[in-house]
């Protein structure tokens, strides 16, 4: 088939892109989103300049001391430093702590959440697609997955697998591919039936190009919002099990781990060690999900006006 | 003999931008005497069916009635309380809605349906309920009645379920009926039956009925007056030989002229240029002018009613022949 | 009906079935059951003698065999930690945990339903924005943090309820309950209730959804035309709708409720099955962790199932031999 021929039959057949300014313009229209963004800013700058920002390395063993441990938020440091969060047993900083964690716990949530959606949106759309045998076996799966709560699964993947960083990633994608799949396949099933894909089908435009440029492009605005949810969730189903104990390193605690190492001391009183990550943890899922929320609004084609 | 029914200079308003009251009804005024059947005529959006949700106190959320009166039996029904309206309503003015599928519970039997409306005004025992549901049923023809209580809606037709809801209508032989184009979604055959049916039990019971609709034809058969509704109005009201016959208002006429007839074969059907404006770019004063091609500089100006309460037509320029 | 329903026994059999050779296959071939089951004190000839024993020096395929023969018979092997059957451990514990889940679903509708319906009912009071901004909440808090706080403020500084293990308990049936003591309900409360708080967001919000699905419907509007008391149409015509899909998540949750009680378990000390499986995998008491997943796998399967006969009681469109 003639490439030109190709381009021509898609450009007149395809839907017109979507105008990305108003969007942007309509997303920041609700003060719930302004906050949410706000927040999620925060949360990725003191992820991210960590290093820069943190009074002390919670890592370098050196710069504790056993000293300043289970000192209140507001204390000051054996060497006169203020802890503004408080210390915990071990001497460390809870701020510089929450900071450092918060590394461990994006990492692992957005990275999981990402290849999950790679996966499911690749299985869903060819099953859309393909049709057929291998449609019905995988949605079956999809529902037989999706019939499991998450942390069911999870605990699953890690009875099997063990412990760990890794195989706590793993067990998130196992758990969440579903989700993806199920939302990849409905979008494109609608796309299917319409005509544009019939007339690219007629042109022998070939499979995966009718994929990549047609179905795709019109599952993206779901999959994007359920992605942003999914880091949310991510986030906290790894906190969760790193509190089980099931989770992360002890080397590079993430705030669930934070939070777990605090619950010894909770019963004394010293509630700063558990408190402050989890309300860290609280404003990143939140903001996450505010985020999240407008970005469905914004994106859903029958709320555009 | 006083009417029924009056309704006096009615306004439903549904709000529209910066709090300007959009009406779906707009100051209209009819009325109806016991055992009368009026044609409420009108294209979607004319404000018909608001006009009858508004007599049953019906009007959904955000709109509501901004003035007027509605006399039944003499008392006036836009102010009366909740209670009032609520006893009123199924007793002694009940409605029968468009589409028969969407208009019974999914998840309640018939019988059901059927006896919490009897319940609801009379205190009757279950069995006695029971009893006058089957009789409800069989009246509407509706074969075994008995059997068919214990139904849900998903097993009847369409034309069967509206025959319940006509049944569930006439269970309090009610003084008036309101039909919201009760038989635009079924089949023509089946129509046709129900209109003759539902004809022959409200002139039975004496009940009064105002029949909502788009459809000339229907009315022609079926009323003794009518009432063509424009833009949220009457734009003309009357006995409905009088007013098929010798139309007065250019709209009523376009609406004729556009019906075929045996007259008008072989020839070009006449239809009124333009569509309907929405509420909010409603035109000032006549309605009508933006499509009216005998519209002068005086339309600009809002028409009274010319005539008296039970004739009257809304135009300037009206026409005094009878059609052709 | 009898052909489908045997049709979807035939499914749930064969998912247990697959799910029984994925877990035996993820224990015995990514797992090394030799370094799992034996003592790494033994010396070689003593290993060799625990393999045999086992079967382990069996081709796979008939250790899957022997495996499934005996979780015909409920035999999952003996726990190492506990040197006992491994299912008898793990139902001992089932008690601790139902009580556990059926409180917090309990909770959650109590709470979750009326505060839905009232959001629904009126979506533009501020009243319901509260109650809608307080769900987002629900959802975004991370339960085993929020139970950490219950810990903090109602057991460590105001010193009111206990935050460890299940107190005194009493008989009933054979097992032993705490909610049949006034001590035990006081260590039942907080777990509880930290449990509830997902579930009674996400009733609360479906609940909502449903109500302003259902109240924008031609039958609600009916059968306020029949003149209806609003406590009828809101108690039969929208609840019986709504509990359609309030039933499914009730059901479906019910099982998810039981897969997080692990968090919760672990948070207040509460002797459940969700405490012994986080204890198991972290000591690695293979048969334990095996008999529990069976257990799980079986039992959202079984929910399911229950699930699809529910529904079809509840809504008569959907039948098991239709489509649907």
């Amino acid at each position: 088939m003639d490439p030109k021929l190709a381009t021509v039959a898609e450009t007149i057949t395809a839907p017109p892109p979507r105008r990305i300014w108003p969007a942007i313009r309509r997303f920041f229209a609700a003060p719930a989103a302004l906050i949410g963004a706000i927040g999620l800013i925060v949360v990725l700058g003191a992820a991210i300049f960590a290093p820069l920002l943190s009074p002390q390395d919670p890592y370098d063993l050196m710069q504790l001391d056993i000293m300043d441990s289970r000192l209140p938020p507001g204390s000051e440091s054996f060497a006169g430093v203020p802890y503004l969060l408080g210390t915990d047993g071990q001497g460390r900083d809870i701020l510089s702590g929450i900071m450092y964690g918060l590394r461990t716990s994006l990492i692992v949530g957005i990275a999981s959440a990402f290849a999950a959606a790679l996966i499911g949106t690749t299985l869903g759309l060819m099953a859309a697609y393909l049709g057929g045998r291998i449609e019905s076996f995988l949605m079956r799966l999809v529902d037989l997955q999706l019939s499991f709560p998450t942390i069911l699964m999870a605990l699953m993947v890690l009875a099997i697998l063990g412990n760990g960083v890794t195989n706590v990633v793993l067990a998130i994608i196992i758990a969440e591919w579903a989700t993806y799949a199920r939302t990849a396949r409905g979008t494109a099933l609608v796309e299917r039936e319409k005509e544009y894909i019939e007339a690219a089908r007629c042109l022998r435009i070939p499979g995966y190009r009718v994929l990549l440029r047609h179905l795709l492009p019109n599952c993206l605005a779901p999959i994007i919002v359920i992605a942003t949810m999914q880091v949310a969730r991510a986030i906290g189903l790894e906190a969760t099990l790193s509190f089980l104990g099931l989770g992360a390193s002890v080397t590079q605690p993430s705030l669930g781990m934070l939070i777990a190492n605090g619950y010894q001391y909770l019963l004394s009183g010293l509630y700063w060690i558990s408190f402050f990550p989890g309300i860290a943890l609280l404003i990143t899922i939140v903001s996450i999900n505010l985020v999240g929320d407008r970005l469905r609004d914004v994106l859903n084609p029958r709320n555009a006006r | 003999m006083t009417a029924l029914l009056e309704v006096r200079d009615l306004i439903t308003e549904f709000p529209g931008e910066n709090n300007a009251g959009l009406r779906a009804v707009d100051e209209v005024s009819f009325q109806l005497a016991r055992g009368e059947v009026l044609g409420l005529v009108g294209e979607s959006g004319s404000g018909k069916s608001v006009t009858g949700f508004s007599i049953m106190g019906l009007v959904d959320w955000p709109g509501r009635i901004a003035g007027g009166q509605i006399l039944f039996d003499g008392k006036d029904l836009a102010g009366a309380d909740e209670e009032t309206r609520r006893s009123l309503r199924g007793r002694r003015i009940a409605m029968v809605f468009q589409d028969p599928m969407m208009t019974l519970n999914p998840v309640l039997r018939i019988g059901t349906q059927i006896t919490e409306a009897l319940h609801a005004h009379t205190h009757i025992s279950g069995t006695e309920a029971r009893a006058r549901a089957r009789d409800a049923l069989g009246l509407v023809g509706i074969p075994s009645p008995e059997e068919r209580l214990d139904a849900y809606p998903h097993e009847f037709s369409g034309g069967m379920r509206q025959r319940v809801a006509i049944a569930i209508a006439l269970l309090h032989q009610p003084d008036l009926i309101i039909a919201d184009e009760p038989t635009t979604a079924l089949d023509v055959t089946i129509q046709a039956q129900i209109i003759s049916e539902f004809q022959k039990l409200t002139e039975q019971q004496g009940t009064a009925v105002i029949w909502i609709t788009h459809d000339l034809a229907i009315v022609s058969g079926l009323a003794d007056r009518i009432a063509v509704m424009y833009g949220g109005r009457i734009v003309e009201s009357g006995g409905i030989q009088e007013v098929l016959e010798a139309p007065r208002h250019p709209y009523t006429r376009g609406l004729i002229r556009s019906v075929p007839s045996e007259n008008s074969r072989g020839s070009r059907l006449a239809q009124i240029p333009g569509v309907t404006p929405s509420l909010a770019r409603m035109p000032s004063g006549c309605a009508f002018r933006t499509r009216c091609n005998r519209s002068t500089e005086a339309c600009a100006t809002r028409p009274g009613q010319f005539g008296d309460a039970l004739a009257y037509h809304r135009c300037f320029h009206p026409y005094e022949e009878a059609l052709a | 009906m009898t052909t489908s329903l045997i049709r979807r026994l035939i499914q749930a059999g064969f998912v247990i079935f697959a799910m029984t050779l994925i877990v035996f296959l993820g224990v015995n071939v990514i797992g090394n059951p030799v370094d799992i089951l034996i003592n790494p004190d033994l010396n070689q000839a003593e290993r060799l003698k625990v393999i045999e024993s086992l079967g382990l020096d069996r081709p796979i395929w008939q250790q899957y065999l022997s495996f499934l023969h005996g979780l015909t018979q409920g035999d999952f092997g003996d726990s190492f930690v506990y040197s006992r059957p491994a299912l008898d451990v793990i139902l001992e514990r089932l008690p601790a945990t139902l009580e556990l889940a059926l409180c917090a679903m309990l909770i959650a509708i109590v709470i979750g339903l009326p505060l839905g319906l009232y959001a629904g009912l009126h979506p533009n009071r501020l009243s319901s924005r509260v109650i809608m901004t307080g769900s987002i909440l629900g959802f975004s808090l991370p339960t085993f943090w929020v139970g950490l706080m219950f810990i903090l403020l109602f057991a460590v500084q105001l010193g009111w309820l206990p935050s460890n293990g299940r107190g005194e308990t009493a008989e009933l049936f054979g097992a032993r309950w705490s909610f049949l003591t006034t001590d035990g309900l006081l260590h039942l409360f907080l777990p509880a209730l930290n449990l509830a708080l997902f579930k009674t967001s996400l009733i609360l919000r479906l609940t909502r959804a449903g109500v302003q699905e259902v109240v924008s419907q031609e039958y609600v509007k009916f059968a306020r035309a029949k003149g209806l008391r609003e406590n009828r149409i809101i108690l039969v015509h929208i609840l019986k709708n709504l509990m359609i899909p309030v039933v499914t998540i009730i059901g479906l949750e019910f099982g998810s409720l039981i897969a997080f009680s692990v968090v919760t378990e672990s948070i207040f000390g509460w002797p459940g099955m969700g405490k012994l499986i986080i204890d198991s995998i972290n000591l690695l008491d293979r048969p334990v962790i095996v008999a529990y997943l069976m257990m799980m796998v079986v039992l959202f399967v079984s929910l399911n199932f229950i699930i699809d006969l529910c529904y079809t009681l509840l809504d008569p469109r959907v039948r098991l031999d239709g489509k649907g």
